[in-house]
């Protein structure tokens, strides 16, 4: 014996598995191809994401051509400092080699960013003036060399 | 009548049918993507700041500002230092003035500090983070090298990230309309180089590291230390580690 389907039901079927068919046919189109490939993301956009341009070229490469500072600024307290926590962003300089693409920064509040004495900096990490003390008026590079801040200039 | 209705009936359903196969052959992108694969093969990248080395120059928010072209409004950051102060009554000041990169100038007087000190702060690259969380497009994800990442181009620009985040290191990117934040310069990670605020660190008090290598410097300070994470009750899997951090820290 047949049993009794209502008409309601495979009329309703259908109308779910049309409007299922068409979620998913959407879907198809306007999720992008890369989505899900690692997770709930557009794989694709890790790349994009890597592709960002560099601005800061890292100190090999400044060594590359700047040997002699390399030299010069091992001996002294200033070693571990990278150029470009000076010199700003170099990546710039690194491809035309013009001088004009480098900061060569002076003053003295650009040294007072690290050296002026402040309570919350430690005293065993860096070395702190008063500004308003030590040698008012003098630009710093004027006695020292910023590569080499013990050998003072004459 | 009858017969073009049982037509248009039959052409429906071979429609669907059909796309239902393709999408099935399309490898089953019907269903929850809720696998992620971890490759081992890749690093697994944590953070260390040194608060007792931070020495308050904004170095760090002044190149990030640059390699990342983020806004340079005093109220964009993706990477900043703060001040903190605790005077001898106990009470704490806090200052950030432009994120630090103009430098700090102590405006209690030093016969009242009781203890001064910088934190820098940025992404925590949660494990478990909040902002990828709440995203209701998949727009932010961590990427296979624990880096949280925004997709720019997906992003709906809706801020529930930027309310999840805890560490308020999150914005809305003011041109692009959509959620910006530190990416711990996957770019020149990619390229082997150190990420901008640790490659200009005068006094290398950020470090970044592999997590899986045993040997990485970044495992060895944290083997050698006593580190701490912000906020560690909020369970966030945050993947940067504090060293010197005091409770005032919010």
């Amino acid at each position: 014996m047949k049993p009794y389907i209502p008409p309601q039901i495979p009329r309703l079927a259908l109308a779910f598995a049309i409007f299922i068919s068409l979620f998913i046919l959407l879907r198809n189109f306007l999720v992008p191809d890369t989505f899900g490939q690692y997770g709930h993301y557009r794989g694709a956009s890790l790349i994009d994401n890597a592709q960002n341009e560099i601005h800061y070229a890292g100190q090999k490469a400044c060594f590359e051509c700047h040997q002699d500072i390399q030299d010069l600024k091992a001996q002294d307290v200033h070693s571990d400092i990278h150029c470009e926590t000076c010199h700003g962003p170099g990546q710039k300089h690194v491809i035309s080699g013009e001088a004009g693409d480098i900061i060569k920064p002076s003053g003295r509040a650009f040294c007072g960013n690290c050296h002026e004495v402040n309570a919350a900096k430690q005293k065993t990490v860096v070395f702190q003036v008063d500004l308003n003390k030590h040698n008012v008026g003098k630009n710093c590079i004027e006695c020292h060399n910023p590569h080499q801040p013990w050998e003072m200039k004459k | 009548m009858n017969s073009s209705r049982r037509k248009f009936l039959k052409s429906a359903v071979t429609l669907a049918g059909a796309t239902i196969g393709y999408t099935w052959l399309k490898s089953s992108q019907v269903f929850l993507y809720a696998a992620e694969p971890k490759d081992e093969s890749l690093p697994w990248y944590g953070i260390v700041i040194d608060i007792s080395k931070c020495i308050g120059c904004g170095n760090c928010a002044k190149a990030c500002k640059s390699e990342n072209d983020v806004p340079v409004e005093p109220f964009f950051f993706r990477t900043w230092v703060e001040q903190y102060t605790v005077r001898n009554d106990g009470t704490v000041d806090i200052v950030s003035p432009n994120g630090g990169i103009d430098g700090f100038q102590q405006r209690v007087p030093s016969e009242d500090i009781f203890k001064s000190f910088f934190v820098p702060k940025m992404c925590n690259h949660c494990a478990k983070s909040p902002c990828i969380q709440v995203c209701p497009v998949g727009a932010t994800y961590d990427s296979p090298e624990g880096v949280v990442l925004v997709d720019e181009k997906y992003c709906i620009g809706c801020r529930y990230c930027v309310q999840a985040c805890p560490y308020g290191c999150r914005f809305i990117h003011p041109v692009k309309k959509v959620a910006n934040k530190c990416t711990l310069c996957y770019h020149r990670l990619k390229k082997d180089l150190a990420p901008a605020c640790m490659e200009v660190c005068p006094t290398g008090a950020r470090m970044y590291g592999n997590l899986r290598d045993k040997n990485s410097d970044l495992v060895k300070f944290l083997k050698e230390h006593t580190t701490q994470v912000l906020r560690p009750n909020l369970n966030t899997g945050s993947k940067l580690y504090y060293n010197a951090l005091s409770s005032e820290v919010k």
